[in-house]
């Protein structure tokens, strides 16, 4: 009984200490707002160049589903990677490691990145709706889920990998050159998915995609989780 | 409080081909202090951090015990309240917010409103408790590192250069502190200071 | 004063013993004789003996290139398995002569990578039309190539000794997790040009076991094991050379 009441209670803990993270980073973020300005800035830029290029020619629905992720992914690099450089930039990176144990810290900067995803993709969604006429979701239940379990796995895959560029030099051109590899197999799965999306497929056809970014979300998170100690810890 | 001793056996540290520690061993109780004195450089800061579990020793064995049993590092890390230069706290938060959100992540219980009144008034921050900590001058964070390592009555006290920063009031009310506490934690101070290695009954050195 | 780096010097720098010379022999032996049988070898409609190589129509002689692209693959992929294997023993031991048998293998790794793409592209060239298709095998060593990289872009950037074993390990773990998408999931969601995509439902994923002669698969696994072969005397003299360095790298700091 006492045993089964103590890991209860060190779980509890775990789970405060992980929403503890989440919000210093939320509540900081609001307040620095760094990350925040480089994904808006970065969206509508990318955005505004493309419809320059494209001078009124409306892209077919997989040359958009591939631009939208095109764009989620730069924007996901120029944001995502704040969560580990900034604490590492300020000094603030030992005092997490003392305070908290290093599984929390992964969790709480992995679902910190994930809010963020989400916001992201849902902005790039409504600037996509309003900024390309062609860009009509005709099934909405494919694009929810492609959504949601895209952002899960860029969130997942980028977070380990700003744990490791935070440790190195040179972080701002190293970071998208480690993530892209890592993440083909999940942009190849939801820009597939999403041009299934905008024409209007059944949600079956889109099945093997779905299946396939579960099972990335699984695999990168999981592997994530146990390796996190040997890139966080010195 | 139940009695906590660490014990250090054979520790080593090496870096990137160059050793910094070697073969370091002693034993700590509850109660006891000790001072690790050494050259700059001669490798106490990087023991401290070894002891705070913040960095893995290459060679050798760091042991943790609560009244006996063997405890493994996560289970330590609340009890420990650590003052040192690489310690950074968060410029965009107040000095209060720091507190908060800190206890919060370490998971221990948050202080009470007199108790937190009374840590900022003891180091001299209580008027300042609002502003954020950017604005700060180093002897104000340092003063505010140890409302934040002491605030949650640590059993396990780390001091990495004590003074550093502080001015003489400061001096005095940390070491009034470090007095007080002697008695109730386990105490470890880096320092090449010799009145700051008197605080303490035992002595290992570092170096040569 | 060397502490945990426990490098046994029993035997390092010298050749390692009768193994190795095995191995040079061998794989001399076997990729000359997969090069001369592979390109001199005639191809006859109907093969009468085993001096002759069934003419696939409209592949002739491009089949031969399966002797030499298929093998630099396998071993670029060896090589990677190779490496992450010793990351993961970093991890395990801290023993920093895993990380050098890491790195060893991923420079040989990226070597192989380069010719596979190389005359993967010519082959396509000549069989397909265009040099890139985005053909998922295609893709799938281009994305080694990338993985290969980004790993020694991320080495270049950390200079503490430790922290770059650390995390060069984690990382070809994590890349090496996506790799098995690749293999086996891609070819089959995206219709593909070489043999075995979707779309060309006759072969399995080692499309050459079903289609080959058996000549012709004699002299394919012989190719393989040649440069095997080739790969473990190439990684023995580089590791050596590493091992060397390091040394010597230790000795210079004294202590």
């Amino acid at each position: 009984m006492v045993q089964e009441e103590n890991s209860h209670r060190r779980m509890m803990k775990t789970w405060k200490s992980i929403f503890a993270i989440i919000v210093k980073d939320l509540q900081s973020e609001l307040r620095t707002r760094y990350a925040l300005n480089a994904l808006l800035m970065f969206v509508l830029t990318t955005v505004s160049i493309i419809l320059f290029a494209l001078r009124g020619d409306q892209p077919s629905s997989t040359v958009l589903a591939g631009m939208f992720w095109v764009v989620v992914f730069f924007s996901a690099m120029s944001g995502l990677s704040r969560a580990f450089v900034s604490e590492e930039e300020r000094g603030t990176a030992l005092t997490l490691q003392l305070v908290a144990v290093s599984s929390s810290v992964y969790f709480g900067k992995l679902l910190f990145n994930v809010l963020l995803t989400l916001s992201l993709v849902f902005g790039v969604t409504i600037v996509y709706t309003v900024a390309f006429p062609g860009f009509t979701i005709q099934s909405p239940d494919i694009f929810l889920t492609t959504v949601i379990l895209g952002s899960l796995g860029l969130a997942s895959a980028a977070t380990i990998i700003a744990a490791i560029i935070a440790k190195a030099n040179s972080r701002g051109t190293l970071y998208p050159v480690l993530s892209f590899p890592i993440l083909i197999v999940l942009l190849m799965s939801v820009m597939n998915a999403t041009a299934k999306a905008l024409d209007g497929e059944q949600f079956v056809d889109a099945a093997v995609d779905f299946l396939v970014l579960i099972s990335y979300v699984m695999v990168i998170t999981a592997g994530s989780y146990l390796l996190f100690d040997y890139v966080w810890k010195d | 409080m139940s009695s906590l001793t660490l014990r250090a056996s054979e520790i080593g540290k090496t870096f990137n081909r160059r050793t910094v520690l070697k073969d370091i061993s002693f034993s700590l109780g509850t109660g006891e202090s000790l001072a690790i004195t050494g050259k700059n450089g001669s490798g106490k800061s990087t023991l401290i951090k070894i002891l705070a579990g913040l960095l893995t020793p290459s060679r050798g064995m760091l042991e943790y015990a609560i009244s006996g049993k063997p405890e493994d590092m996560d289970g330590v890390r609340a009890m420990i309240g650590l003052v040192s230069p690489y310690l950074q706290l968060y410029d965009e938060f107040t000095a209060l917010e720091n507190l908060m959100i800190l206890s919060r992540i370490r998971n221990t219980a948050l202080p009470s409103t007199s108790n937190v009144e009374q840590i900022f008034r003891t180091y001299g921050l209580w008027e300042r408790r609002d502003d954020f900590v950017r604005t700060f001058s180093s002897g104000m964070k340092q003063r505010l590192k140890y409302i934040v390592a002491l605030g949650h009555a640590p059993s396990i006290v780390m001091l990495d250069e004590p003074t550093a920063n502080l001015d003489e009031e400061g001096c005095t009310i940390v070491r009034d502190a470090v007095a007080e506490l002697q008695s109730a934690t386990l105490t470890i101070i880096a320092t090449n200071d010799e009145r700051e290695a008197s605080w303490c009954r035992k002595r290992i050195h570092i170096g040569a | 004063m060397f502490g945990r780096i426990d490098v046994e010097y029993h035997g390092l720098f010298e050749e390692s013993s009768h193994s190795m010379k095995y191995v040079k022999l061998g794989s001399v032996v076997l990729i000359s004789f997969v090069l001369v049988a592979g390109l001199a070898i005639p191809l006859v409609p109907s093969p009468a003996g085993w001096l002759e190589f069934p003419n696939i129509p409209g592949l002739e002689q491009k089949a031969r290139n399966i002797f030499f692209h298929v093998p630099t693959a396998w071993t670029t992929v060896l090589a990677f398995l190779v490496s992450t294997f010793y990351g993961i023993q970093y991890l395990r031991k801290k023993n920093i002569d895993d990380d050098l048998k890491s790195v060893t293998s991923a420079g040989l790794g990226l070597l192989f990578c380069i010719l596979a793409t190389v005359t993967g592209a010519l082959w396509a060239k000549f069989n397909w039309g265009s040099f890139w298709n985005w053909d998922p095998r295609q893709t799938s060593i281009f994305v080694l190539l990338l993985i290969y990289g980004a790993y020694f872009a991320l080495r270049s950037a950390v200079e503490s000794e430790e922290k770059r074993a650390a995390l060069s390990a984690v990382y070809s773990i994590i890349a090496g997790l996506t790799v098995p998408f690749f293999i086996f999931v891609m070819p089959r969601m995206v219709s593909g040009l070489h043999p075995g995509a979707k779309g060309d439902e006759g072969s399995g994923p080692l499309f050459e076991g079903k289609m080959m002669a058996a000549n012709m698969r004699v002299l394919f696994y012989t190719g393989l094991a040649g440069f095997s072969l080739l790969y473990v005397w190439l990684f023995n003299l580089r590791l050596r050379i590493a091992r060397l360095d390091y040394h010597r790298l230790l000795q210079q700091e004294g202590e």
